[in-house]
């Protein structure tokens, strides 16, 4: 059994840098075609989208482990030994402040995903400049938080609650941080290589990576800082 | 406790099982040989649940064995139907027969766990004893609040009286276990559980932590006595007539982690003691005892250490 | 400078350890000294530890596992000589702090580093083969989670020459493994092994859910994947979901170990209870995650020595979907005895019992397809009936656990032991060894011998009823796990039982390092040169074996769930005439250099060298952001070297016209 001419053409065409939609298109048209073949030369694979798809199972696991942590202050969160309760401790104009430069730098970072649609390189690199520096604010302020509180006796080792507000909080800090870092590394190939399609994919993926933190300090927020206040 | 061995279904399963405890029998099989009803009841589980399972589970094994043997490939008499790979009518048995057992065993679970559940109080004419006791590196501290005496790795209990430890641990997780009576449940610090045990036989048992605890684990035994009320008095009475009591000193040293630590007795406990260990108002003694490298060693192997 | 570590970290008084030190350093000098002799060191880097070739790295997890299954039953081994000794007047030979290391190691070793690397193992190399595919979803990331998982695994054995291993059991229960009652290094050596490993798995379980969605060959839609597929997929899925919990319930130990802090502690407010909690929420779904692939690799073999489609394939994907589901809301049959209450202690045990259904009919399937088949019972069916045998008994100890009550006098002992060891040594590792068997001739090229795996297969069977047999009897005499010493008269001849068995066992395993040196000396006689030497039914048996890099030259179109049998019978000709240039993904050093520096960061961090960690941090971020740099990652194998490759294999027809 030889192999159909078509797919032949479909599996070279694939190889052709810019064709790859045109080869998966040929070979859906003759999938539908009604199986005339048994072998197909390539099967090509729309690699970004698989990227994209293992990022956002990435994501789901990430999500998982926040919900270790929250479930873990939510449970510990009236074990204060003693110490300071979450009603003494939060400052929430700060903590709104703080939660501004995270929900601003969440929609800069749409604006620099708009701009890579548009393909305009130094919009991209720009607001993705601005995203950083609301970034960097938010660890500003969260450091500053934190180090407050380590100076007025309520660290991570007072209590149950403290350990797991600073490991909850921290955490979602480290992220941004990674993040940060992701960011200025694109910035960086962006600048050097332009808005090549590993770009692309990596900058979706970047900004995915922003706006799950953004969502998951909705509720660092929600369950941290306004419960523990409303609990006063 | 309302043994549920009366109905005619638990009759019926425990014909199955029986040759195994027949076989089995003997002193030495604790689970198999409980001396009160918890126990009972707890063996009555493992018989019923083991029997019924053994309807499937043997037919399985035998299968297993001979329809490969039956079908094996030199074997070109048998049937042979390689595009056979699916039926309602079977598939429909196959997920039936596993889900009428199930059934059957969830409802024995239902009702069984709340039967026997530890913290249960045992329904008896007679009042209940309680009885304090603290999971320690490596030993347990038994408290008689009501009689204000202590005793390390012994404890004695009347005969067809309920007893009810208090349980909590002034260490690391551990599991209060008699074996012959029941029930297990763990002892852990800052909590409270409770074990209701009854001994329906005179006898001296094994008590044993049933969680590792860490290096001295395999020593942290303790002698459990059943006896006649008179003989439950005359123990307390020689429990009471100790030269030792149980101060806060006293409890520091005992803190201090050992290892096969002999019976000891105390004529007097402070009966706030448990409360305290339980609220962890000890903790700081533990902490300090816990700084000294080397530890005493009551018995007679080689000092331990935590780490 | 150097932390905590000091010379006195080795503990060279021991003459039991450093025996072992001295046996393993011997090893590792013998295998760097013949690969110098032999001059292979590029070849290796090159082509193996750079390798982003799925069927190499399944290679090189089979063999990581196979190593840590001689350390982990090294260690089985010393336990049950020390039980069979230890009683009464007589010690044993192990101290309890050592004894305490030994079988934590034991059970961590077991599960983390020998069962997970051999059921990632098998999936790396014949999962992509099984669904049509050229590779993994990821390749590289496919390298990581090997080099992160050996990290983990060296970390383990280096706790033996340096420092200690943990003595708080398998899953280090807090508070004994807080700092206040284990202040050595050991927990952290088992803390940071399990870390690294388990982020390692993570990724194994994101890269096979994305290749299983997204890199089927057309035609083969989820209900014809082979069901071998459909459990990875399953596994891979509570891979994603269960692994997180165990990152945090590490990192939170962390936390308090490191930072002072209050999560699992007795003082300040900390939990223990919740450390329990969150390890079983991982730990349970982890039971299945090494059962499931077992149970399709079972599936696979059961209807290809029966000569006979499986029966109930549809039944047997609901089973293994529902198996998967449930396995998230039991874990709290790990501790009825924590006084939960009978509500909740009721319903989990229910839940428990549920699991039994599907797997029942998982068995049901597989006898059914046996009946009226054509069943050779060459090694790997061996494997599969003792699993159908020892598995329902363990089924059966496991349900009689699930009863809450029963498990008030049975938690905690060797009933339980014996349990666990009848469905992982039953299930798991007779289904690993039938795996391997049977996909030797695909993985190497070829057969196994069959006579020593019968041999093999023999003494594990019987090894297993004598060693494991006498626990079962002795939980039922009241006998708890984890002693290092016992003064009952009546429990001493059946541990010296159970020690005989573990010799059995024992010979069963030397049988198997014979079998793999004498396969490989004689494989020249029992080379597969067909492709496919059982008749087999599934897509990887279409392939020459071993598979060349690319896999398939041509991507099959799936007609059936039994693919290859239904090209077979509608003959279709495997030899292709026409060829283009394939896409192949580069050998990349960044798996192994982040595995290295992770291996370094954790050793750092375990000593206490915070220079060192803050370096080997340092050396994972830079390899990160310069393989982001990094342009040169795939090539095209050219028309005509595939045309090569496939000629080798005399799968080339002449030109069609």
């Amino acid at each position: 059994m030889s192999s159909d001419p078509t797919v032949l053409h479909a599996g070279s065409l694939a190889l052709k840098p810019g064709y790859a939609d045109h080869a998966a298109d040929a070979l859906r048209d003759l999938r539908q075609s009604g199986d005339a073949v048994d072998f197909r030369l390539d099967h090509h694979h729309d690699v970004a989208s698989t990227i994209q798809l293992g990022f956002w199972i990435y994501l789901m696991s990430d999500c998982l482990l926040f919900s270790g942590l929250f479930a873990t202050y939510a449970l510990l969160n009236s074990h204060t030994a003693g110490g300071p309760a979450a009603s003494q401790l939060f400052d929430l104009p700060d903590v709104l402040t703080e939660t501004m430069f995270l929900l601003f730098s969440s929609f800069t970072c749409g604006l620099a995903t708009l701009a890579m649609s548009a393909d305009r390189r130094n919009a991209t690199v720009g607001w993705l400049a601005v995203t950083f520096v609301l970034g960097l604010g938010f660890i500003g302020m969260e450091v500053r938080e934190f180090a407050h509180m380590v100076a007025i006796g309520a660290g991570p080792g007072r209590s149950a609650f403290l350990s797991s507000f600073f490991t909850l909080v921290a955490t979602h800090g480290l992220h941004v941080t990674c993040g940060l870092i992701f960011m200025a590394v694109m910035m960086a190939a962006v600048l050097k290589k332009g808005l090549t399609p590993t770009n692309r994919a990596r900058l979706v993926n970047l900004s995915l990576f922003w706006h799950f933190l953004d969502i998951i300090w909705v509720g660092v927020f929600s369950l941290v800082y306004l419960f523990g206040v409303a609990h006063r | 406790m309302n043994c549920p061995d009366r109905s005619w279904f638990s009759r019926l399963c425990r014909l199955l099982p029986l040759p195994a405890t027949l076989l089995l029998g003997g002193c030495h099989w604790a689970l198999l040989d409980p001396k009160g009803p918890i126990g009972v009841d707890e063996r009555w589980i493992i018989e019923t649940a083991g029997g019924l399972m053994l309807l499937v589970v043997v037919p399985v094994i035998v299968l297993a064995i001979v329809i490969p043997w039956r079908y094996r490939a030199s074997n070109t008499r048998a049937k042979y139907e390689p595009e056979w790979s699916h039926s309602n009518k079977v598939e429909a048995v196959m997920w039936s027969i596993p889900i009428v057992i199930v059934s059957i065993l969830a409802v024995i679970c239902w009702r069984t766990s709340h039967e026997l559940d530890p913290f249960r109080p045992i329904p008896s004419k007679e009042k209940p004893v309680h009885i304090e006791a603290v999971a320690m590196d490596w030993k347990w501290l038994f408290i008689y609040p009501d009689q204000h005496i202590a005793t390390v790795n012994e404890v004695a209990m009347p005969v067809g009286v309920p007893v009810v430890f208090h349980i909590t641990s002034a260490t690391v997780m551990n599991s209060f276990f008699i074996p012959r009576l029941g029930s297990q449940i763990y002892a852990m610090a800052n909590m409270q559980t409770a074990d209701n045990l009854v001994a329906s036989v005179a006898g001296t048992y094994r008590g044993i932590s049933a969680n590792f605890s860490g290096g001295g684990f395999s020593g942290m035994t303790f002698k459990v006595k059943a006896m006649s009320a008179s003989r439950y008095r005359q123990w307390l009475a020689k429990v009471g007539s100790s030269a030792k009591t149980l101060d806060a000193k006293q409890y520091l040293a005992l803190d201090r982690p050992s290892s096969d630590v002999p019976v000891t007795y105390f004529s007097h406990v402070n009966p706030d003691l448990f409360a305290q260990i339980l609220m962890g108002k000890l903790s700081a003694g533990r902490a300090l005892a816990m700084a000294a490298t080397t530890v005493t060693s009551g018995g007679e192997t080689g000092p331990l250490r935590r780490d | 400078m150097l932390g905590k570590l000091t010379l006195s970290a080795i503990p060279y008084t021991n003459p039991i350890i450093m025996g072992a030190v001295a046996f393993m350093l011997i090893c590792v000098a013998a295998v760097l000294g013949a690969i110098t002799y032999l001059g292979k060191w590029k070849y290796l880097w090159t082509e193996w530890l750079t390798s982003v070739d799925h069927k190499k790295i399944g290679i090189m997890y089979l063999i990581l596992a196979g190593i840590m299954l001689l350390r982990g039953f090294a260690d089985a081994l010393m336990m049950r000589a020390q039980q069979a000794l230890s009683y009464g007047s007589n010690m044993g030979y192990l101290p309890p702090g050592h004894f305490d290391q030994v079988f934590s190691a034991h059970g961590t070793i077991m599960i983390f580093f020998m069962a997970m690397p051999f059921i990632i193992g098998l999936m790396n190399c014949i999962l992509p083969l099984q669904i049509g595919a050229r590779d993994v979803a990821f390749p590289l990331m496919n390298n990581l989670s090997l080099w992160l998982t050996a990290a983990g695994a060296v970390l383990v054995n280096v706790s033996l020459a340096v420092g200690n291993f943990s003595r708080a059991g398998w899953l280090g229960f807090a508070p004994l493994s807080e700092l206040h009652y284990s202040p050595g290094v050991g927990v952290d050596y088992w803390i940071w092994a399990l870390q690294i490993s388990g982020i390692g798995t993570t990724l194994t379980g994101v890269n096979f859910i994305a290749t299983i969605l997204k890199m089927r060959a057309p035609g083969m839609k989820l209900m014809r994947m082979p069901v071998f597929a459909w459990a990875s997929l399953c596994t891979s899925i509570l891979i994603v979901a269960a692994f997180p919990l165990l990152t945090v319930t590490l990192a939170l130990l962390t936390m308090d170990r490191y930072l002072g802090m209050h999560f699992f502690t007795n003082s300040l407010g900390g939990d223990p209870m919740m450390y329990i909690n969150l390890i079983w929420i991982w730990g349970h779904p982890e039971v299945y995650i090494l059962i499931l692939p077992l149970f399709g690799v079972y599936s696979e073999i059961v209807p290809t020595f029966s000569g006979k489609r499986l029966f109930g394939y549809t039944s047997m994907v609901y089973a293994t979907m529902a198996i998967s589901v449930l396995s998230l809301i039991v874990w709290l049959h790990h501790f009825f005895t924590m006084g939960n209450g009978a509500d909740v202690n009721a319903f989990f045990g229910i839940t428990t019992m549920i699991i039994a259904v599907p797997t029942g009919v998982k068995i049901f399937n597989w006898l059914l397809t046996m009946y009226r088949g054509r069943v050779r019972l060459e090694t790997p069916m061996l494997w599969t009936i003792g699993f159908l045998i020892t598995f329902t008994i363990g089924g059966m100890s496991g349900v009689l656990l699930a009863e809450p009550p029963a498990d008030f006098v049975l938690h905690n002992s060797l009933f339980l032991v014996a349990h666990f060891h009848n469905v992982i040594i039953g299930g798991v590792v007779f289904g690993i060894f039938a795996g391997v068997t049977y996909w030797a001739p695909k993985i190497f090229g070829f057969r196994l011998n069959e006579r020593l795996g019968r041999a093999a297969f023999w003494c594990w069977f019987i090894g297993f009823y004598v060693a494991f047999m006498p626990l079962y009897a002795l939980g039922l005499m009241g006998a708890t796990r984890r002693m290092d010493h016992y003064d009952v008269a009546a429990w001493h001849p059946l541990f010296i039982v159970a020690a005989c068995g573990a010799a059995i066992i024992f010979s069963g395993i030397i049988l198997q390092v014979a079998q793999v040196v004498v396969s490989i000396r004689q494989r020249e006689l029992t080379r597969d040169l067909t492709g496919d030497p059982w008749n087999g039914r599934t897509l990887e048996w279409s392939l020459p074996s071993p598979a060349p890099a690319y896999n398939f030259a041509r991507i099959p179109v799936v007609r059936d769930r039994d693919a290859f049998w239904d090209m077979k019978q509608r003959g279709v000709d495997l030899k292709g005439a026409t060829f283009v240039p394939i896409h192949m993904p580069r050998n990349k050093a960044a798996g192994f250099i982040i595995g290295g520096c992770a291996f370094v960061l954790a050793f750092a961090m375990i000593w206490h060298i915070w220079w060192l960690a803050i370096a080997a941090l340092a050396g994972v971020i830079v390899t990160l952001i310069r393989h982001a740099f990094d342009e040169d990652r795939d090539y095209h194998l050219g028309a005509e070297e595939v045309r090569r490759v496939e000629a080798l294999h005399g799968r080339v027809a002449a030109r069609s016209t």
